[in-house]
This record gives structure tokens, C-alpha cells and sequence, in this order.
């Protein structure tokens, strides 16, 4: 390394380190201004009537997106039971029968690549495998992609979260005379509780906004769901609809809805970080 | 465990059902991977017959007269991903800098959790915002810039419309960024803290430590960052949708609309009625299936070597 004078390289440094501080500030200053420019847009379309109305055509005022909001609910809860009891039990196996296994490790690293497979590709599969047979789209082919998508990062999080749990405590579980399943789901899961609840909860707040799954899987309605096995109306899907419409009154509802779903993610987000951050806290 | 204990009789049943229930639930994993292979190579088999590995350098997509070609569309992805890398690599290099070594520990906490969020926002949202606000923000102050100082390279010309490759580029750099910075954050947290604070001890500035030591330590983890990040920008649908025009043409300026596999698959799936329409379109969902795919075993590679080289 060639010796510059002392002076140059301090100098050199703060220069990085003001470069590094004004990046870091940039990622700060995009998430504002996403968050700002949503809740501006999406603040005046949140009424009453968003809540509770049916969408009505362009140029009618007074619609809602109620059937869109039963719908991504429906959706999402859907998913959620499809997808966590299976992704716990896989995490289960990774965490306790499987350990140091050859057949763990391959499913792990597959668990891993499988959060990485695009959305969208989760769509076409669905598409093929549930859609093209029955022959329409409906509520469960996109409550199945969307578990689709849950299913890896449940896994992951209950192989960790298990994990975390002491060996002690299993040990004087099995001493007792518990067999190894017993003590699995009466003590390693209640030492994991708050774990796998987090978890869970951000595997849905994920899905939640996920909208390439249920463009041809779920696709879209106008009217309020009465049976699972039609298309289904969601927010996604409308705020891609009505974003690309050329109505003022449709654009402004697709900010209410992005408001809608963009709070209820990062709510769920932040509030799980901080109870989990309390709970180790604690520890 | 070899220990003879006696237990409650049919006590032990339990397990061999638990266990196997649990390999079972795992063994779904697997069983989705070579499921979703399986399905997008036996539907696309129609486009696969008519137009074999001639599809992957054929620029045609004319619905109208069957004859379907993803360059387009794989020139797209390959454009906003190289563009999305450019940004979101040296950036998010920087803030784990910024977050590991020069920040006190709360203030990196709360850049760390508000860089993380952005991953937390919804795809359909960062489009919503690409659309209404960021593309006419490049088009009247970032795009006329660049036209008029980096307007002789075939880069930078055309109209500054705010839609297209770039705009999608830029939009995808912040959506792969947290992935960068926090993995970054993580591999420089495992450079042993001896090494660097030898040389501090002989008198090396903060940058100096980080070129010298951190990042020589870093760069396998580094790169398995990219390759993640690599991998989300490769298959970002919706926002990528929003902003980059959907047109299937291959132009030289980055200022031009264009389109990208997830795009075009988001675009016009519903729309394709004729079967060798559809089975071309699940075609390009299965090249870009197999794209995630090597960037995703890429980046497993690099991370699982460097955690073995610093265990």
C-alpha cells in the first residue's frame, strides 16, 4: 500500500464516510417517500363507503371495494390454513427428526431456493394444475398459490425457531417418560410459541400484497364472493385494474386500497420486530 | 437414543406415526420443486415442438399470426436486472458499511429496520408509485439530465417518456436493495473482530480497515448477495409491470419502453386463448423458472461456502 500522508487519507475517509451516510439515507428517504406518497393518494378514497359499498361503474360515485376486501381476507386466511400446518410440520422434521440428515439438508437448501422462485411462476403452476382442469378461476386456486408462496418461509422460520429451543428442555421432557412427539408439540412448541407465531404472521403479511399469484389464479370479480369455486375479487388485483383504467374515481380507489394493504403490512411487520425484540429483551 | 425404558404401553406408537406425518409434510417440498418443473415443461410442449431452441433468439411475438420468440422479453429482464444490479450492489455495499462500522449502534438499528422494511412493501405498491410518481420525476428532471449530459451515448436518447427501462431498473434496485445491505451487514458482522482491530492498532483509517480486511474477508459473501438479489430482481412482476411500457421491442436506449418474462406473463396471460398463445407464454415462465433457478443454487453455493470458511 502506498504511503499517503496522513492528512490525504483522514481526508479520504470522512469522504467515504459521508458517502456511506448519504446512501444509508437514501434507502431512508425511498421508503418516505413511498410511505408518504401512499398515504397522501390513499387517505381521501378511505371513506365509509369504501368499506361497505359494491364497486359501481366509471363515473358513478359512491363505490366501494367491500367485496374486495372479504375477498383478500378470505383468500389470505385460506392460504394460511393450507399452508402453516404443513410448513410446521415440515420445520418440524428439519428441526428434530432430520437433523445433520442428508434428506434435511437437501430439503432445506430446496426450502431455500423455493422462497427465491418468482410469484409469478407460482401463478402459471397453479394456472396449469387448478385452473385449466376445473376450468375456471377461483377462490382456492389462488388460496393455493398464495400457500404456495407461505409454505418455505413457514418452514424456515419454524426449523430456526425450533432450533432455538435448549436441549434441556427436551431431554427432561423425555426423562420423564414422554415419547419424543409428546415432548415435541407439549414442550419444544410452547418454548417456540412466539416465535413461530411471528413466523407465521409474516408469512401472511407477505402473501397479503402479493398480487402476480391471483392474476390467473384468483383472477377478479365485481360482485361479492358466495361460493369459493368462481373468480374472487381482491385488492391487488383491483389496484392493478383500476390503476391502468382511465378513471380518476377508480385510480384514486386503487390508492385507497395500495393505503389499505401497504398499512396493514407494515403493521403487522413492525409490531411482530418489536414484540420480538421485547421477548429477547427479556430473556 | 439406545436407552430400554420402559414407557406406557402404546406410548411409543405415537412417534413413528409423528415422524413419519412430519417427513411427509416435508417431503412436499421437493415434491413442489419437481411439480412445478414437471407442469411448465409439459405445458409448454406445444410452443417447445414448433419452435424448439429457436424460441430463446427469436425476437417474434405476433399473436396473430403464431409465431412466438422470447429475446425480447430476455433482453428486458436482462437489461432492468443489469441495471437494478449496478445500483443496489455498490449502494447496499456502502450502507452495510455505513450500518457495521461507522454508525452507533441505535441509529444502525434504525437504518437497518427502515432499510428492511422496503422489502416488506408490496411489489403492486412500488408499481403505484413508479407509475404516478417516479416515472414523470425522471421524465422532467432526471431523464432531460441525462439527455443533455450523457445524450451522445445511444444509452441516453429518445423522448423522455418516465416509463420504461430505466425507470423499471431503478424501481427494481430499491426492491433487491434490503436483500443486498442485510445479507452484506451479516457477512461483514463475521469478520473476526481480531483482524480488524490489528489494524486499527497499527494506525489504518476506518476506510482503509474495510478495503484491506472487511471486504478481502467478505467478497464470496458479497457475491452470494448479488446472486440473491440477482435472483428477486430476475422474476419482479408487478412493479416491473407498471413502469416499463410492455412493448416487445429491443431498443438501445434505455429510455425506451420494453418488457420483461414476468411483464409480458402478467400482460397477456389471461388474455391468450389460442393454445400455442398460452404454451409459448408458459414457455417463457419456464425460462425464467430456470433462470431464478441457477441464480438461486448460484447464491445457496456462495453463502453456504463462506459460512464453512469462517466456521
Amino acid at each position: 500500500m502506498e504511503l499517503n500522508s496522513l492528512k490525504k487519507r483522514r481526508r479520504f475517509n470522512l469522504g467515504i464516510q459521508i458517502l456511506s451516510a448519504v446512501s444509508a439515507l437514501i434507502g431512508l428517504a425511498a421508503l418516505l417517500w413511498i410511505l408518504f406518497i401512499v398515504l397522501q393518494r390513499g387517505a381521501g378514497a378511505l371513506n365509509w363507503n369504501f368499506f361497505t359499498r359494491l364497486p359501481t361503474p366509471p363515473g358513478i360515485a359512491g363505490g366501494g371495494l367491500a367485496n374486495a376486501i372479504v375477498g383478500t381476507l378470505f383468500i389470505t386466511i385460506l392460504a394460511a390454513i393450507l399452508g402453516t400446518p404443513l410448513g410446521i410440520m415440515a420445520g418440524v422434521y428439519l428441526a428434530e427428526y432430520g437433523k445433520g440428515t442428508k434428506i434435511a439438508t437437501i430439503i432445506r437448501s430446496m426450502t431455500n431456493i423455493l422462497i427465491g422462485i418468482p410469484s409469478i411462476i407460482v401463478g402459471v403452476f397453479v394456472y396449469a394444475l387448478i385452473v385449466l382442469p376445473s376450468k375456471t378461476f377461483s377462490a382456492y386456486a389462488g388460496a393455493a398459490s398464495l400457500a404456495i408462496i407461505m409454505l418455505p418461509v413457514v418452514v424456515r422460520t419454524t426449523e430456526d425457531m425450533l432450533s432455538m429451543v435448549p436441549n434441556s428442555l427436551r431431554e427432561a421432557g423425555l426423562s420423564l417418560g414422554a415419547p419424543n412427539w409428546r415432548v415435541i408439540l407439549q414442550i419444544v412448541f410452547r418454548a417456540a410459541r412466539g416465535g413461530l407465531l411471528t413466523g407465521i404472521l409474516l408469512a401472511v403479511a407477505r402473501v397479503s400484497g402479493e398480487t402476480a399469484p391471483l392474476l390467473f389464479t384468483a383472477l377478479n370479480s365485481t360482485y361479492m364472493m358466495h361460493s369459493l369455486n368462481e373468480p374472487i375479487a381482491n385488492l391487488t388485483v383491483t389496484i392493478f385494474n383500476y390503476a391502468m383504467s382511465p378513471y380518476a374515481d377508480w385510480k384514486s380507489q386503487a390508492w385507497g386500497a395500495s393505503l389499505l394493504i401497504m398499512g396493514a403490512i407494515l403493521i403487522l411487520n413492525i409490531a411482530t420486530r418489536l414484540a420480538f425484540r421485547e421477548r429477547s429483551r427479556a430473556k | 437414543m439406545n436407552l430400554h425404558v420402559r414407557r406406557r404401553p402404546g406410548a411409543s406408537k405415537g412417534d413413528p406415526l409423528f415422524k413419519w406425518i412430519a417427513l411427509s409434510c416435508a417431503l412436499v417440498i421437493p415434491a413442489l420443486m419437481a411439480g412445478i418443473l414437471v407442469v411448465l415443461l409439459l405445458d409448454s410442449r406445444l410452443a417447445i415442438a414448433k419452435f424448439g431452441l429457436g424460441f430463446l433468439v427469436s425476437d417474434a411475438w405476433n399473436p396473430v399470426t403464431g409465431d412466438f420468440g422470447a429475446l425480447s422479453s430476455i433482453f428486458g429482464t436482462a437489461v432492468s436486472t443489469l441495471i437494478a444490479l449496478l445500483i443496489a450492489v455498490p449502494l447496499g455495499l456502502i450502507i452495510a458499511l455505513f450500518l457495521v462500522e461507522l454508525a452507533p449502534p441505535k441509529l444502525s438499528a434504525l437504518f437497518g429496520s427502515a432499510i428492511e422494511l422496503l422489502a416488506a412493501i408490496p411489489s403492486i405498491i412500488y408499481g403505484m408509485w413508479g407509475l404516478f410518481v417516479f416515472a414523470p420525476f425522471m421524465a422532467n428532471h432526471v431523464q432531460p439530465l441525462l439527455g443533455k449530459y450523457l445524450g451522445f451515448l445511444p444509452l441516453f436518447q429518445g423522448p423522455p417518456l418516465g416509463i420504461g427501462m430505466l425507470t423499471a431498473g431503478i424501481i427494481l434496485s430499491l426492491m433487491i436493495l434490503p436483500y443486498i445491505s442485510s445479507v452484506t451487514r451479516d457477512v461483514f458482522n463475521m469478520v473476526p473482530p481480531v483482524v480488524k482491530e490489528a489494524a486499527y492498532g497499527v494506525g489504518a483509517t476506518n476506510w482503509e480497515v474495510t478495503r484491506g480486511v472487511t471486504l478481502r474477508y467478505s467478497l464470496s459473501g458479497i457475491v452470494g448477495a448479488g446472486f440473491l438479489g440477482l435472483g428477486r430482481a430476475v422474476g419482479e412482476t408487478m412493479a416491473v409491470t407498471f413502469v416499463i411500457g410492455n412493448n416487445h421491442q429491443i431498443a438501445s436506449s434505455l429510455f425506451a419502453s420494453g418488457n420483461s418474462i414476468a411483464s409480458t406473463l402478467a400482460n397477456e396471460f389471461t388474455e391468450a386463448s389460442d393454445p400455442l398463445y398460452l404454451s409459448s407464454l408458459i414457455n417463457l415462465g419456464l425460462v425464467l423458472f430456470l433462470m431464478t433457478l441457477l441464480f438461486q443454487v448460484a447464491a445457496q453455493f456462495w453463502l453456504w461456502r463462506i459460512t464453512k470458511k469462517m466456521a
